[in-house]
């Protein structure tokens, strides 16, 4: 581990709405992911985690900044090894069902990317369409069937297999299963694990349901308005949250057991402001229930207050 | 007499594909001031069942073929549609997980309020505009003289789920059913809205039905649970008991399948293996059979009746047959609760 797999320099995605007005949906993020671990994302709706995410992959390209892989500038690559990384860094969806062409047998579909790439044809490639299939838990006889014969879950492994089908490395996985029910959830989750295993992968595992991201992820990183708030493995961010987002954030997520009591919750008040006039100094500030002077005037910096402990809040600096 | 007494409620759905029976047999009741969630996975029956009590269910499409609602002592389902408008609205009210396309986009969304004031409560238009305003600051919208004017657009989704509250609230029904109200809106505004509907139960003894699938929220704010799956109500009891004394197999394997944030050690989870039924051809049987680690020959064969477990404790399950096989005890209740 602890060599960067993925590592951010100061990213920016900023789009233009309207006239002269710009979203900053991603404003200034600087990371590194690690080989082989799952980096896990969370954040209100629109704090530009999807945002985030596409950018690594290439999706979209940054307004400012850089994403290197494996030790590389991905801009600065040559053409064919450009080629080399949009196969070895994949994204999955969250919708199974938007994701997948619904007049495509399912043999097909998880063969687009090997066709695509050129990796295998005839006996091969039906081999290495079964071999897929079993990998994901699914029997290889439903490889003439179409999508809408599947339950969500289902089509969520169909999707896995199309993304493994091209040797991915790294993978970011937004809200994989945030469509789907509890009791399937915990079967694809269990699933990315495994694969994560056999098949050497690395996650930026995007998601809404803290119990979950804290379940799969060994890091976890808290978005808030496009910015990066706090940065830690995840026992510590559940045990010890030192940004007082973070410590809203989790106080808010309700325990599955009647006996503990939450009187101690903190809600905030009022909604997160629009990224298209974010506060300035501290984004966080208009719902910090401990902002103080500074916090209007300056942006709080992103500090390593603690081995692997990182944040943004002037209460640390 | 409980406020609303639900018997065996059936409905089914006639379509293309054939007919649908959504649902199959579910009995409740809702007493004054009481929160009763409902719980299931997707298609299991939890919105067919509320809406057959609001009377939405669509003809001819739709039908509702046996059972009683009462409402009040009143039986509901032999209400035409103007003594059951009477009766919506005003006694009780719905409101529904996709606050987007449930508002209507092209009406300020105070008018929204003062509207149903105004049909129900026979108000002028000037105090309907008052009370919706008053409304709106109850349920903590911020400026709400000038919120009033605004369309639904111009609202969070957080924002729109309270006025969609303030609208459900305006006549101050005795029941209100609340269908994942908070399923598409973030952690943190989850919370508040979760705590206005307490503040507002607390406040004035309303009785709330809640769908929801997160077990967090029915342990935080429901008083008895119903657990449906494929169209049935497979147990209900207190949430206490849903937690320290499960019954059925369903919800063993629901308590399983959600990891605990409080260990420190990373268990594999245990999901339900397989997926649920298709409800145009659903098992002859108990309908969990398929994915049940514990079916019996009986189980393929006949659909369980519901066992009394304890007092206000039932559940739809053969192991609860003197005959049956004992289970030793839900492995990881203790370590659950
Ligand atoms: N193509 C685009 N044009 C303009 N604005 C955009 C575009 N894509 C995203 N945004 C804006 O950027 C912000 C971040 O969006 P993003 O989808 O990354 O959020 P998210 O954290 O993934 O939210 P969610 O949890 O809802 O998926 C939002 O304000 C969004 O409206
Ligand atoms: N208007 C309708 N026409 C046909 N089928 C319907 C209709 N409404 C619901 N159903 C079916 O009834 C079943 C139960 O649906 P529902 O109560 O919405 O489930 P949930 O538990 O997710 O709320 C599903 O199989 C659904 O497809
Ligand atoms: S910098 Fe100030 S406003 Fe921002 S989180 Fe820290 S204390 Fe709160
Ligand atoms: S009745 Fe049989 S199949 Fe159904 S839940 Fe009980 S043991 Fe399982
Ligand atoms: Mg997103
Ligand atoms: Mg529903």
């Amino acid at each position: 581990m602890n060599q960067g797999i993925i590592q951010t320099i100061d990213i920016k995605k900023h789009f233009a709405i309207g006239r002269q007005q710009l979203v900053k949906s991603v404003d200034g993020i600087s990371i590194e992911i690690y080989q082989g671990e799952t980096f896990g994302l969370v954040g209100e709706s629109g704090s530009g985690k999807s945002t985030f995410g596409k950018t690594i992959v290439g999706l979209t390209n940054p307004t400012e900044g850089a994403v290197y892989y494996e030790g590389s500038n991905v801009k600065d690559l040559s053409k064919k090894e450009q080629q080399r990384v949009n196969r070895e860094v994949q994204i999955i969806f969250q919708d199974p069902q938007a994701s997948l062409n619904p007049r495509m047998q399912v043999g097909d579909i998880i063969a687009e990317g090997i066709d695509a790439h050129g990796l295998a044809k005839g006996k091969q490639r039906k081999e290495r369409i079964y071999d897929l299939l079993e990998r994901v838990g699914m029997n290889p006889d439903v490889v003439k069937r179409y999508p809408h014969e599947f339950s969500g879950g289902q089509r969520q492994r169909i999707g896995i297999a199309r993304t493994l089908a091209v040797k991915p490395k790294f993978i970011v996985a937004d809200e994989p299963i945030s469509a789907l029910d509890v009791s399937i959830q915990a079967q694809v989750l269990n699933l990315l694990n495994d694969l994560k295993d056999s098949e050497d992968l690395t996650y930026l595992f995007i998601a809404h349901d803290l119990s979950m991201v804290k379940h799969i992820s060994d890091r976890i990183g808290v978005m808030y308005l496009g910015s990066m708030m706090e940065l830690t493995n995840s026992q510590k961010l559940f045990n010890e949250p030192k940004h007082p987002y973070t410590q809203a954030l989790l106080s808010a997520v309700p325990v599955p057991d009647p006996t503990i009591s939450r009187r101690d919750r903190i809600v905030l008040q009022g909604d997160p402001p629009s990224p298209v006039n974010p506060p300035n100094g501290c984004k966080f500030r208009t719902r910090c229930p401990h902002a103080m002077e500074i916090c209007s005037l300056k942006a709080p910096e992103w500090k390593e207050i603690q081995s692997d402990h990182w944040t943004a809040c002037h209460l640390y600096s | 007499m409980s406020l609303l007494e639900v018997n065996n409620l059936k409905v089914n759905f006639k379509t293309y594909g054939g007919t649908v029976d959504a649902v199959r047999g579910v009995s409740f009741n809702v007493n004054h001031g009481e929160t009763v969630a409902i719980v299931g996975e997707s298609g299991s029956g939890k919105s067919v069942t509320v809406q057959a009590i609001m009377g939405l269910i669509a003809h001819p499409a739709g039908n509702v073929q046996g059972g009683s609602i009462r409402f009040k002592g009143k039986e509901l389902l032999k209400l035409n549609k103007k003594q059951m408008r009477e009766i919506k609205g005003k006694q009780m009210s719905m409101i529904f997980q996709d606050s987007m396309t449930s508002l209507n986009p092209t009406m300020q969304v105070g008018k929204q309020i003062s509207e149903g004031l105004i049909y129900h409560q026979n108000v002028s238009k000037r105090e309907a505009k008052v009370r919706a305003i008053e409304m709106l600051k109850e349920v903590g919208i911020p400026n709400a003289d000038k919120r009033y004017e605004q369309y639904p657009h111009e609202f969070s989704g957080g924002m729109r789920q309270r006025v969609m509250i303030a609208i459900a609230l305006a006549c101050n029904p005795d029941l209100l059913i609340a269908d994942e109200p908070t399923t598409a809106l973030d952690v943190t505004i989850q919370a508040q809205v979760l705590e206005l509907l307490q503040d507002i139960q607390e406040k004035k003894d309303t009785s709330i039905i809640l769908i929801t699938h997160d077990l967090g929220v029915v342990a935080e704010g429901a008083d008895k649970v119903i657990v449906m799956y494929g169209g049935m109500m497979v147990e209900k009891c207190s949430v206490h008991e849903l937690f320290s004394n499960p019954n059925h197999p369903y919800t063993w394997g629901l308590l399983e399948s959600i990891p605990n944030v409080y260990h420190e050690k990373k268990e594999r989870l245990k999901p339900i293996e397989g997926s649920p039924p298709d409800l145009f051809s659903p098992p002859k049987g108990c309908p969990f059979a398929p994915r049940c680690k514990y079916a019996m020959n009986i189980c393929m064969e006949e659909v369980p009746d519901l066992y009394d477990i304890a007092e206000g404790h039932s559940s739809r399950c053969f192991l609860n047959d003197e005959l049956a096989p004992k289970i030793a005890e839900f492995s990881d209740a203790e370590e659950l609760v």
